[in-house]
């Protein structure tokens, strides 16, 4: 309809909405005591986001006599004392390995089960079964844990890495198929249908072109997914074994004895920090995506 | 779908019918096919450990997982709910760190949506630096305000020292320790809800406002009477999400204050207290009864908010 009217568009008014382009406002604001004070504001709050974690990161670089002296607060003689000790003690580079492999296994397999199932769901409106998968989302962990380990120690699968994948596919898997189902609901009909007409099965159609279609929206859910398996402490902390720990149950058993070596416990953070800050400064823009996925239809 | 299904075993040759046949009813049934293995998958670690989470709550379980038990109704439910000394102030703190967190986190993310709302320079840093807190290890960022807000050590202090203010026990306080871990909550969520608002923001059209805006209505009448009535599905997707993390926290406040919510139990929320039941004393048939009852109030809260949702739909 609107495409009939263009004529009608008042000088100034924003085009861009009728184009397609996402209809945020390009008008700046106008005043400059506005401009001052977002100005001001956005530093402030970039500061306090961001402030914690340079000081996690300078406290990481500190012996621990400087952690102590406020007036080294800034000024330091930094050292990389603390990685070494940290990375050289109780294998702390096996709970990396251990860490990356959990996240990838368990978002790889979560993928494999997920993406057809967001499919299907997106496709066919089947808001109900959509929802046994969000109850994943919904139910504390704690109320599985204990059946769960149950079972599982019965299996001897505690403590080793199947346990940890098939918990932290849990967390995984509703990501994946919530976004993936937003991602299907905007996606046109008309190709797959093409393909159809082509020759190919429903099930070719999807594999050959839906698929290879939604690359961005599995790259989201994909990276999302990792990130909250890496963060995941419940499971691990009740599941893994001595040899299968997780980065944050290690971090975690950092504190579990008499003193703290904070300089210790921050170079540990940070290590723990690092690669999901990274993976977050290159892909920000799947990440909110992924966040916001459906947010906004309401 | 009719056709290419009935077209095949005629026109191909006889080895090829078997994996034709296979491929047809695949695609037949592709609905269920595709969706089955997640559905399964979430049902079967769900569906038998909540009936046995419901069969321990009625049993006298505990020490070991595999000790016997037996079987004494609702005592534990009775036990429980008469608790006034740890379940029900988890209960009370679990909707106080809840609600308290959601407002904050509501009236600050709304506050910083609007500030990114209109482009300017330098919106992807700032956009980058938002999202940090967010993807930061949990864990970590426990640790992480452990050492700013350690009394004596601390950073927090030292900042309190410049402007003369005498140092405070934050996290271990006995009624400082609640606040200071919603306010951690606040700072690692807020990123969130900010994300979330933008969304809504950005996808809102501008016809309303300028509408507004012509007839005289001031930015505060605008925002208040255009922009959050017609934000008012994307807020409460904000609530939703935030409202069912939050319930749930675990990671921070173990993180922070370990066994039982610390030695006054001051941060014990359901999550930690069921946590600990479970896993440090071993109290299964006690914990599960305590799950039973905090699933129904997460269940509960759910249902109340989508309905609120649908209303707003309306």
């Amino acid at each position: 309809m609107s495409l009939a009217e263009p004529k009608l568009i008042r000088p100034g008014s924003d085009r861009a909405a009728l184009s397609g382009a996402p209809a945020r406002r390009r008008k700046p604001f106008r005043t400059r005591a506005y401009k001052v004070f977002r100005a001001v504001a956005l530093i402030v709050v970039v500061a306090a986001f961001i402030a914690p974690l340079v000081w996690m990161f300078l406290a990481s670089l500190k012996t621990n006599v400087d952690i102590y002296d406020a007036s080294k607060t800034l000024v330091f003689t930094p050292t990389t004392a603390n990685y070494e000790t940290v990375l050289g003690r109780n294998n702390y580079l096996s709970f990396v390995f251990n860490s990356f492999w959990v996240a990838f296994a368990s978002t790889v397999l979560s993928l494999i089960i997920g993406i057809p199932a967001a499919y299907s769901m997106s496709r066919f409106a089947m808001r109900r079964s959509a929802l046994v998968v969000l109850m994943a989302r919904i139910i504390p962990g704690v109320s599985l844990l204990v059946p769960w380990y149950y079972v599982f120690s019965n299996l001897s699968m505690v403590g080793g890495y199947s346990v940890l994948i098939l918990s932290h596919m849990f967390v995984a898997l509703p990501l994946i198929v919530y976004i993936l189902m937003s991602y299907y609901d905007s996606m046109p009909l008309e190709l797959e249908e093409a393909a159809r007409v082509d020759g190919l099965t429903h099930i070719g159609a999807f594999l050959k072109v839906t698929l290879p279609l939604s690359v961005g929206g599995i790259a989201t859910a994909s990276i999302l997914a990792f990130i909250f398996s890496w963060n995941n402490f419940m499971f691990a902390l009740v599941l893994s074994g001595a040899d299968t720990k997780t980065l944050p149950v290690a971090i975690f058993n950092f504190v579990a004895y008499a003193s703290i070596d904070w300089g210790g416990l921050m170079a540990a953070s940070v290590v723990v920090t690092i690669p999901i800050m990274v993976i977050a400064l290159f892909t920000q823009k799947y990440i909110v995506s992924g966040l916001t996925a459906g947010a906004t239809k309401g | 779908m009719m056709a290419v299904a009935a077209l095949p075993p005629k026109r191909l040759p006889q080895k090829q019918t078997a994996w034709k046949s296979y491929s047809d009813w695949a695609n037949e049934h592709r609905k269920w096919l595709f969706a089955a293995p997640a559905m399964i998958f979430v049902a079967v670690l769900i569906a038998f450990p909540l009936g046995w989470t419901l069969y321990l709550s009625l049993t006298d379980a505990s020490g070991s997982v595999r000790a016997e038990s037996e079987f004494i109704g609702f005592e534990n439910y009775a036990d429980v709910l008469t608790d006034t000394e740890r379940f029900w102030p988890a209960v009370a703190r679990t909707f106080v760190f809840t609600a308290v967190a959601l407002t904050v986190q509501l009236v600050l993310g709304m506050a910083i949506a609007l500030l990114l709302w209109r482009p300017f320079k330098g919106e992807k840093w700032v956009r980058v630096a938002i999202l940090l807190p967010l993807v930061a290890t949990p864990v970590a960022v426990g640790m992480m305000w452990r050492l700013i807000f350690d009394p004596n050590i601390g950073f927090a202090n030292q900042l309190l020292g410049f402007v003369g203010i005498g140092p405070q026990p934050w996290l271990s306080g006995q009624y400082s320790a609640l606040p200071t871990v919603i306010f951690i909550d606040i700072w690692q969520w807020t990123p969130m809800v900010v994300i979330i608002l933008l969304a809504g923001l950005t996808s809102l059209s501008d016809e309303p406002d300028e509408a507004a805006r012509i007839d005289g209505a001031s930015a505060w009448q605008r925002f208040r009477f255009v922009t959050v009535p017609l934000l008012m599905p994307t807020i409460i997707v904000a609530i939703l999400l935030r409202s069912i993390d939050a319930l749930k926290t675990f990671d921070l406040l173990y993180a922070t204050k370990g066994r039982g919510g610390g030695s006054f139990h001051e941060v014990e929320t359901l999550n930690v207290y069921a946590y600990g039941l479970s896993f440090d004393y071993n109290d299964y048939g006690v914990s599960s009864t305590v799950l039973i009852i905090f699933f129904i109030i997460i269940v509960a809260v759910m249902f109340l908010l989508t309905r609120r949702r649908k209303e707003v739909q309306k």
